[in-house]
């Protein structure tokens, strides 16, 4: 029992399988966005070599900032991910799924945010208070779509709360589900913090914003987390809306699905230019938001008299 | 070689420091990242802050007004860090070799902050792209073999 637990948790669905197929896809992302503006881009293993060197740096804790805070913030991304990961590939391999578990994997995926709001409120540093503030907007923004978009799919699917009743059928098979999978795609790009939402890190002009007095393993513990989130939150929207992974072979299927969607979101990334804080404030409010509610209106109708489309 | 000078030779991520140059080298550092050259090919990427740093590129003739924040950077990267020096005037002040107003260069400046920190003299006015990535290579290599 206790084995399988430790298995569970540091090989399978937890830490060793999160992790290789994180710095993988991390190895895609960058590997695409190369290709896409006509470079080379880095080698394959690329991401595991930052995360190891960022392991033997200096760790620098600067002076004015809550040091306890700033020491244990980093953790909370990685370890909110990894058990979301192993709710996700449970309820999908082996269908061991519990009443509500969604709702919990809703509240894990927000804690990297959290994070880094956390860390950057916590490092003393005007910038990076700067970019925890943007984070929060931003937070605010995409959580309404993206949880009007997942009410949708409850409503589609009968009233069940456990992702195992989601991952036999495909919710966006139907015109409620593909709305309200667009606007999900796009509050994961935004959860993600890639391009068009990057606003809280800008490089360019907040300069790494909340993650800027980081240094050694605490910004190593940072990069970890996006590695696993380019895991998860592909999988949360394969789970809800795609049908699922599905075993043995239909879980080559499954891996062509997630690529499909990384790469969607990929594409998104490298064709965009960031937004302003306000414009993604609008955006998921006035454009996001409304689209995922027509969508569970039309859920809900098409439940009442019956149309399975709809 | 440690782990920690291997790790660096592998994911060398950049950081630029201007000590009061013309602008040129700084301009030709970033036509490192551009499709035809491409520093991400070993790894390399620009980064914002010099806590995330591992090799500072500091470029230009070191103004006495620029030294004190130099130095300044040079205390706040996480070490184990090389120094850069890109250009002519960053190696040797260049054509503003008897100005009044320049204290470098930067190998001098660098070493009287920290005597164990390793520079890298990158020549040319400016250096070309292509300079600049074989100097870059070349420091990471000799790291390595310092820190056997
Ligand atoms: S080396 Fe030449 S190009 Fe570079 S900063 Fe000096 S004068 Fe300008």
């Amino acid at each position: 029992m206790v084995g399988r637990l430790v298995f569970d948790f540091f090989v399978f669905p937890g830490l060793f399988f999160t992790l290789g197929v994180g710095i993988l896809a991390s190895w895609v992302v960058r590997k695409v966005s190369a290709l896409v503006q006509w470079r080379v881009g880095p080698p394959l293993l690329q991401p595991a070599y930052d995360i190891a060197k960022l392991f033997g740096k200096e760790n620098i804790i600067p002076r004015g900032s809550t040091e306890w805070g700033f020491l244990i913030v980093p953790l909370l991304g990685p370890i909110g991910l990894l058990l979301a990961s192993i709710i996700l590939v449970k309820a999908n391999y082996l269908a061991t799924a519990f009443i509500g578990d969604i709702i919990v994997v809703l509240y894990l995926l927000i804690l990297p945010a959290l994070a880094v709001v956390l860390g950057g409120m916590s490092s003393g540093n005007p910038l990076s208070s700067l970019g925890a503030n943007r984070e929060l907007r931003l937070i605010a923004a995409y959580e309404l779509p993206l949880l009007l978009a997942v009410t949708t799919a409850i409503v589609k699917t009968g009233g069940g709360l456990s992702l195992a009743t989601f991952s036999s059928q495909w919710v966006a098979a139907s015109f409620s589900g593909t709305f309200a999978f667009i606007a999900s795609l796009l509050c994961i790009q935004a959860e993600l913090g890639f391009i068009p939402f990057d606003i809280p890190e800008a490089e360019t002009e907040i300069m790494g914003g909340p993650l800027i007095e980081y240094s050694g393993p605490l910004l190593g513990l940072f990069k970890i987390s996006h590695l696993m989130a380019l895991l998860v939150l592909p999988l949360f929207l394969i789970t809800v809306f795609l049908g699922g992974f599905g075993t043995g072979w239909e879980a080559l299927w499954g891996a062509i699905k997630y690529v499909l969607v990384l790469v969607v979101i990929i594409l998104i990334k490298n064709t965009n230019p960031r937004l302003r804080s306000d414009q993604a404030l609008k955006f998921f409010w006035y454009g996001a938001a409304p689209l995922a509610l027509i969508a569970l209106v039309m859920a809900v109708v098409g439940n009442l008299i019956g149309i399975a489309w709809l | 070689m440690t782990w920690t000078s291997w790790g660096i030779s592998k994911s060398p991520w950049l950081y630029h420091v201007s000590t009061g140059s013309c602008n040129n080298c700084d301009i030709e550092i970033v036509d490192c990242l551009t499709p035809k050259f491409d520093v991400e090919r070993f790894g390399g990427k620009l980064v914002g802050s010099p806590r995330h740093a591992d090799v500072l590129m500091a470029t230009g003739a070191m103004t006495r007004k620029s030294k004190p924040r130099f130095e300044r950077v040079l205390e706040a990267a996480a070490k184990p860090y090389i120094v850069a020096a890109v250009g002519a005037c960053a190696c040797s002040k260049g054509i503003f070799h008897d100005a009044y107003n320049c204290v470098g260069p930067v190998r001098k400046v660098t070493k009287e902050v920290d005597e164990e920190i390793m520079v890298v003299n990158i020549p040319g006015c400016p250096p070309r792209p292509e300079a600049i990535i074989e100097g870059l290579v070349n420091g990471l290599q000799k790291l390595k073999e310092v820190h056997q």
